[in-house]
């Protein structure tokens, strides 16, 4: 007989125990997957997850798209931590590229050392902004966030569309919906020869930094946290509500932002249409993976950047679709979640006893 | 520029072709959320219905094979985050957005060898009285029996919720599932068939894409619909017969889209593109200034988890 019981308190080891059970499941459900495709799952699940990372452009790719996704995770894992279902960190992304972007191209044809810090600090801004009005509507109106943060990553899209295909494309462009490339000042400096790993990585390490300091060093992270686990106490305990909800969708917009710029001063150097492949959304896997906590969410970042990676791998080696990796992102989600029940459930497996057939 | 009665009927028939997945799709995640599920994975039981309907086409040659299964697959698909949210107690948004970037890959790999076949002729209602009655003809007749089902679904769906005993079950669930619970009713129960109906209807949404609307297999062909029909549910502040409404507007839209190209007029499409996610948050605010309206309407309990202590 099999009998379930509900725990009083959340066992620490089993908590970072679970994400690893979700990968170790995930890689073998990808396995099955890949049988049932007809490839051989041991050869399939070698190109995916180790070929993308066997040399050292590999590598510095993995770390690449490990970035954005990290820094946008810890971003949000403010928000999570405190209730708030920010699940709109595309559209501030996108936002904040189109503002960094746009300074970017006031800047076109000069040169300077002020010019790469302007951009950053404007994408921020702009990421900030935009993650801004959801929590607005939210605390003044009584709004729903989830719904108002999503509609909005398709408004922030369309009008990415409409500036480089309208005002803000490249007049030497023969039309396609491009801009102008960045000048050089406008570039982050690239940390290697040949590879195309920038210097985005430590604004992403410093926010790691910063977070963990925030989240367990302050006053706001300790009111984050309670927040997190009751409204009520947190309420009796006299935090003002809604300044905390305003402050955590404007750290985690300019960490989307901030991604957002790097990625077009990074490696793409111009604005288009596709400057980024659902990092936002995907994020948001990462922020669960590493269980909000920002050392996990480097780990978790890297294993996520590696479906990335290994999506474009299996392309051009098993001519399967790029979007094999949403599947790996789907399953890691799913998995994850599954085992957040023996979080908070035990199942214990009694034996029958002779005394209790006598009831 | 042509704006003769007749072109006024043709534009409006298109309309209401290119509304039909998301009056299907938002009739089905108004029910779900009707019994306080958020499941923010239309867009993902869109595609998997999309791409499973036309797969079993091509296999089958056999459209009510693929219409029915693309049901069953939306079912199937739904099963997972049912399982995972009723059973396993999972976040609602957490599993919905796992389920739509799940079923958008998923769809892919699955599609790899459909794509660049050519569909399929579905058949059409009334063909002839189309061509016979000026205006009203491109708009009543000519249709796929999908579009019918489409536009009687929301009064349908109205009724089902105002005047079944089923219905206000379900509304008791979505509104106060403790209360539910202590009155006997099996809310995890009632909570699994309501995602499961969401699940079918938005694998037949995606069928309709696959197999009338476009009728071939494109990845990712959904193309964001599963969002808007999301935003529809709210748009109509959860009532079925505003669905309807708020469908034609999006569809509208779209359709306006086109011809606004044609004829050179100088708003950009993205504007138009944009009009319904802006519309829906004004919507939003609106309803949720005022909590006495909001709980008129809105399921109390949606996308809160419900535990009951055995």
């Amino acid at each position: 007989m099999i009998k379930i019981e509900k725990r009083n308190d959340v066992p620490t080891t089993l908590y970072f125990l679970t994400p690893f059970i979700a990968i170790f499941l995930t890689i073998i459900g990808g396995g099955i997957i890949f049988y049932f495709l007809g490839f051989n799952p041991i050869e399939a699940l070698k190109f995916f997850f180790v070929t993308p990372i066997s040399n050292l452009y590999g590598f510095s790719e993995l770390l690449l798209k490990a970035t954005p996704l990290c820094l946008i995770a810890i971003g949000l894992s403010f928000c999570f931590k405190s209730n708030n279902w920010n699940i709109g960190a595309e559209g501030q992304l996108t936002f904040g590229a189109i503002v960094g972007g746009g300074v970017a191209l006031l800047f076109y044809d000069q040169e300077g050392f002020y010019i790469l810090p302007t951009i950053i600090i404007a994408g921020a801004l702009g990421g900030m902004f935009f993650a801004l009005i959801p929590a607005v509507l939210k605390t003044y109106f009584n709004t729903n966030e989830i719904l108002v943060s999503l509609m909005l990553v398709y408004v922030s899209k369309l009008l990415l569309d409409y500036l480089v295909v309208g005002p803000w494309s490249n007049p030497e462009g023969f039309n396609f919906p491009e801009t102008r490339q960045f000048s050089n000042s406008a570039r982050m400096p690239l940390l290697f020869e040949g590879l195309r790993i920038h210097a985005g990585i430590f604004l992403a390490l410093l926010a790691v930094m910063l977070s963990w300091f925030v989240l367990y060093k302050t006053y706001l992270g300790f009111q984050i946290k309670v927040s997190g686990l009751s409204l009520k106490t947190a309420k009796y305990a006299g935090f003002k509500g809604k300044t905390m909800i305003l402050v955590v969708f404007m750290i985690s917009g300019a960490c989307a932002g901030l991604a957002g710029v790097g990625e077009i001063t990074g490696p793409i150097g111009q604005l288009h249409r596709m400057i980024s492949p659902d990092y936002g959304f995907t994020a948001i896997i990462v922020a669960f993976l590493g269980r909000l906590n920002p050392f996990g969410i480097i780990f978790a970042s890297l294993i996520v950047a590696l479906t990335y990676l290994g999506a474009e791998t299996a392309q051009i080696f098993l001519q399967i679709p790029k979007y094999t990796g949403q599947v790996f992102q789907g399953m890691i989600l799913f998995f994850l979640l599954a085992s957040d029940y023996l979080l908070f459930f035990k199942i214990k497996i009694l034996s029958l006893k002779k005394n209790d057939l006598r009831h | 520029m042509i704006l003769d009665i007749s072109f006024i009927g043709i534009l409006i028939g298109s309309i209401m072709a290119s509304s039909v997945p998301l009056i299907l799709a938002a009739s089905g995640e108004l029910i779900t959320e009707r019994s306080g599920v958020l499941n923010l994975g239309v867009e993902g039981m869109m595609i998997i219905g999309a791409i499973s309907g036309f797969a079993l086409m091509v296999i089958t040659d056999n459209l009510f094979v693929a219409i029915i299964g693309s049901m069953l697959s939306g079912v199937i698909i739904s099963l997972i985050f049912g399982f995972l949210t009723q059973s396993l107690l999972t976040n609602h948004v957490a599993t919905g957005l796992a389920l739509t970037i799940f079923g958008i890959g998923l769809s892919a790999m699955l599609g790899k060898n459909f794509v660049g076949i050519p569909g399929k002729d579905f058949p059409i209602l009334f063909e002839s009285l189309k061509e016979s009655i000026p205006f009203f003809g491109p708009i009543l007749f000519g249709h796929s029996i999908i579009l019918y089902f489409a536009f009687v679904l929301p009064f349908l769906t109205s009724y089902f919720l105002k005047k079944t005993k089923l219905g206000l079950i379900v509304r008791a669930v979505g509104d106060s599932p403790t209360s539910a619970s202590n009155q006997g009713i099996n809310v995890i129960l009632v909570r699994y068939c309501c995602i499961l109906y969401g699940g079918s209807m938005c694998g037949l949404a995606g069928a309709y894409l696959s197999l009338i609307y476009t009728p071939q297999w494109i990845e990712n062909m959904t193309a964001g619909r599963g969002w808007i029909a999301l935003a529809l549910v709210v748009f109509a502040t959860w009532s079925p017969i505003k669905v309807l409404i708020g469908a034609l507007i999006f569809g509208g839209i779209t359709i306006m889209q086109l011809h606004m190209q044609a004829v050179g007029l100088r708003i950009p499409v993205q504007f138009l593109s944009a009009l319904p996610y802006l519309m829906t948050i004004i919507v939003l605010v609106v309803i949720s200034r005022d909590s006495r309206k909001i709980k008129l309407n809105t399921p109390t309990s949606l996308a809160k988890i419900f535990y009951k202590e055995k």
